[in-house]
């Protein structure tokens, strides 16, 4: 069978004016326990890859430079 | 290099003492086994970052289950636990907890965990249970895992992060010789050779669907995918009570404790749509959770947790911690919906079902040294099943597992296992890979966990059961048969699902084997609807036995601490009576 692309909005946004991957920061990616946060190969920047979220906040937390945003999923909202 | 690309490799390491999972009781189970022998290896597997891993993720706002001297006694506690379970309960595992618990608090106060203390320089307890005082406020709750992660480094133990467990391996005598893993990132696969194994792998939280719909919208981690309760299965070892179901009372569709035991001290207090109180005790029982149910379908729902009555300023106190540690995004899930705690009440629902001992009482089976049915194999935290254990259970049962599994790695030898073992894993771990079509992990999971709550959640019907084993066997096939991962990530779903499906058929064959009535709504089966003391005062014990699922009857061990006959059944009168 067939796949198809699901769209779905993601809880995670990451300013990437803010973000300092391309300095070598993997901090949220490293902390997430779903592990759904990744280092984009096209901006160099951190980003949610993936919709399996808790809502938990380690990624927030521990930007170094506040750069990461968590909101609620839709789904829950 | 592509998203998780998959690398195809096999390495092999060895060490004393393997410890599998660093949320809560795996850092502390390390720790204390790296103590015990510093000359010993030990080393802590985590398919996370033990940084940030487990349900204490973003820290806790307190203990639950404080047994300190002067507001509880060891006998009070092990009374309460044995009556908040229907007397189903080894007590001495509970009694041995009551009487270490507090060493372990004065110890994490020296890891610079702070509890709350009145003016008096004595720990502030308040009291939630029906009979007793145990629950202790975390000032600097957040702090817990920071905390913990400085003292591994500090005991230098090894940490290998991103590596999910997949299963155990054992030698032909039996005894536990080591576990397979596969890197979550590049499907790379290592086995760990060891002279003892520790599981701390938390909850089955996947099991059920939460009502939102949101497959990670879970009230436990969720990563905690039951993994732990399916290794042990197929390990051999014995699992206790599974159908001793974990539900919990939560704020609806953030699916988040609100917190009552947070609250409850401060005033607040659960009320249904009249703003009358209808349960005696906020503590998470079945019995309690079985009128919590009643009540959202008796057309007094929906259920809310009240606290507007109470002054602004106590508001802005619990609005302080239930904000800022555990869950911090209830503030913004409220805010979001415009609720305001001063003049709104908080909606509250009951969660999906799962497996946990921590809340509840279906776990591997432990005695009271953490040791399962398996020589070598230990136990400890929400998948061990020490009932009502909590965070401090994890912490202290945590200790005990170390400390015991290091003095057997210190008289043990290596035990060898099969390769052949070895080899089979790894072509049931890479199969979803080595599919060119096929159904995507996240829609078997979805199916699976629709199934578990159509069928297989409270209250449970024979009739249902049997059709949603069938409809499950069928979701097995797809799964066994035609699931496809195309990176890494994906494998890592694909791995959880199997867990997953295993915790389903446990959930549905324990239940079918309990001919009764038990413990409020986690065990309700309207077939067979009266607590039946005559034939069911048991454990239930299910484990795989020449390769088929098999349950037996477990005699509860004679209590340390006597019941008297009027108290047994306090807990059965949580609805508060009408009065005139
Ligand atoms: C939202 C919430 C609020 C709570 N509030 C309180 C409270 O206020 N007070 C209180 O006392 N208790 C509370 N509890 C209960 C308490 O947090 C738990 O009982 C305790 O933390 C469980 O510890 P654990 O080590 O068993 O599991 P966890 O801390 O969840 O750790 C399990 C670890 O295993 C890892 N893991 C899972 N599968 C694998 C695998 N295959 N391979 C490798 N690693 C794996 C996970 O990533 C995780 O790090 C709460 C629980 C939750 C979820
Ligand atoms: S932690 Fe912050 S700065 Fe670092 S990669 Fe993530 S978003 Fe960027
Ligand atoms: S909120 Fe939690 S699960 Fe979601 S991306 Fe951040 S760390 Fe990961």
């Amino acid at each position: 069978m067939p796949l198809a692309s699901f769209q779905t909005s993601v809880p995670v946004v990451v300013d990437d004016a803010k973000c300092i991957a391309d300095k070598g920061c993997t901090v949220c990616v490293d902390v997430c326990p779903l592990d759904v946060l990744r280092i984009s190969d096209m901006t160099n920047k951190a980003y949610m890859a993936y919709d399996e979220c808790w809502y938990c906040m380690p990624c927030e937390a521990d930007c170094p430079t506040g750069a990461v945003t968590v909101n609620i999923p839709y789904l829950l909202r | 290099m592509a998203l998780d690309q998959i690398v195809d490799g096999l390495s092999e390491v060895s060490c004393d003492v393997l410890v599998i999972g660093g949320g809560t009781a795996g850092p502390m189970a390390a720790l204390k086994a790296k103590l015990k022998n510093p000359k010993a290896n030990v080393v802590l597997l985590e398919k996370a970052n033990v940084k940030r891993s487990g349900a204490i993720s973003m820290g806790m706002d307190g203990l639950n289950n404080a047994v300190i001297p002067g507001y509880a006694t060891p006998e009070q506690y092990t009374k309460e636990i044995t009556i908040a379970n229907d007397g189903i309960v080894d007590q001495k595992a509970v009694y041995k907890y009551a009487q270490n618990c507090y060493s372990i608090i004065e110890e994490l106060d020296s890891f610079g965990i702070r509890f709350l203390k009145n003016e008096n320089g004595d720990y502030a307890v308040k009291k939630v249970h029906h009979i007793g005082t145990y629950v202790l406020p975390m000032p600097n709750g957040e702090t817990v895992k920071k905390a913990l992660y400085r003292q591994l480094r500090r005991a230098r133990i090894l940490i290998s992060n991103r590596y999910m467990a997949t299963r155990l391996l054992k030698s032909a005598d039996g005894r536990i010789a080591g576990a397979v893993s596969v890197n979550t990132r590049t499907a790379e696969m290592l086995v760990i050779k060891a002279k003892a194994v520790i599981l701390c792998m938390g909850a089955a939280g996947r099991l059920g669907l939460p009502t939102s719909g949101y497959m990670f919208g879970t009230y436990e981690n969720a990563a905690n995918s039951g993994d732990g309760y399916a290794m042990a299965y197929h390990a051999g070892a014995a699992l206790a009570n599974l159908e001793c179901f974990q539900i919990n009372p939560l704020i609806k569709d953030y699916n988040g404790p609100a917190c009552a035991y947070v609250a409850g001290p401060f005033g607040a207090y659960t009320a249904n749509n009249e703003g009358s109180r209808f349960i005696e005790c906020d503590y998470w029982s079945g019995q309690m959770m079985l009128e919590f149910y009643n009540e959202l379908l008796s057309g007094k729902g929906p259920v809310f947790l009240q606290l507007k009555h109470l002054h602004p300023d106590t508001i802005s106190e619990i609005e302080s911690t239930l904000h800022k540690v555990e869950r911090p995004t209830r503030g913004l899930f409220q805010q979001g919906r415009g609720v305001d705690y001063r003049s709104e009440s908080i909606e509250m629902h009951i969660s999906e079902i799962g497996f946990c001992s921590g809340h509840s009482a279906s776990g591997v089976f432990v005695d009271d040294n953490a040791r399962t049915t398996v020589p070598g194999l230990y136990a400890a935290g929400d998948m061990a099943s020490v009932p009502h254990n909590y965070m401090l259970g994890a912490f202290t049962n945590g200790s005990v597992a170390g400390i015991d599994a290091m003095e057997f790695a210190d008289s043990h030898d290596f035990a060898e296992f099969d390769v052949a073992d070895v080899a089979v894993e790894r072509d049931r771990v890479m199969a979803p890979t080595k599919r060119e079509d096929g159904i995507p992990p996240n829609q078997i999971e979805y199916k699976t966990r629709r199934l578990v709550n159509d069928y297989l959640q409270p209250p449970k019907v024979t009739r249902k059961y049997e059709l949603g084993m069938r409809r499950l066997a069928e979701a097995r096939e797809d799964m066994q048969e035609r699931m496809i991962a195309r990176n890494a990530h994906e494998l890592l779903r694909a791995l959880e699902v199997q867990s997953i499906m295993d915790c389903a058929d446990m959930a549905a064959h324990a239940s079918l084997y309990r001919e009764e009535s038990r413990w409020g709504l986690y065990h309700w089966r309207t077939d067979f609807p009266e607590k039946d003391n005559e034939n069911w005062f048991c454990h239930t014990l299910l484990s795989k036995r020449d390769g088929k699922m098999t349950s037996e009857k477990r005699a509860v061990e004679p209590y340390v601490v006597p019941i008297a006959d009027d108290e047994k059944d306090l807990y059965d009168k949580q609805r508060i009576r009408a009065t005139a």
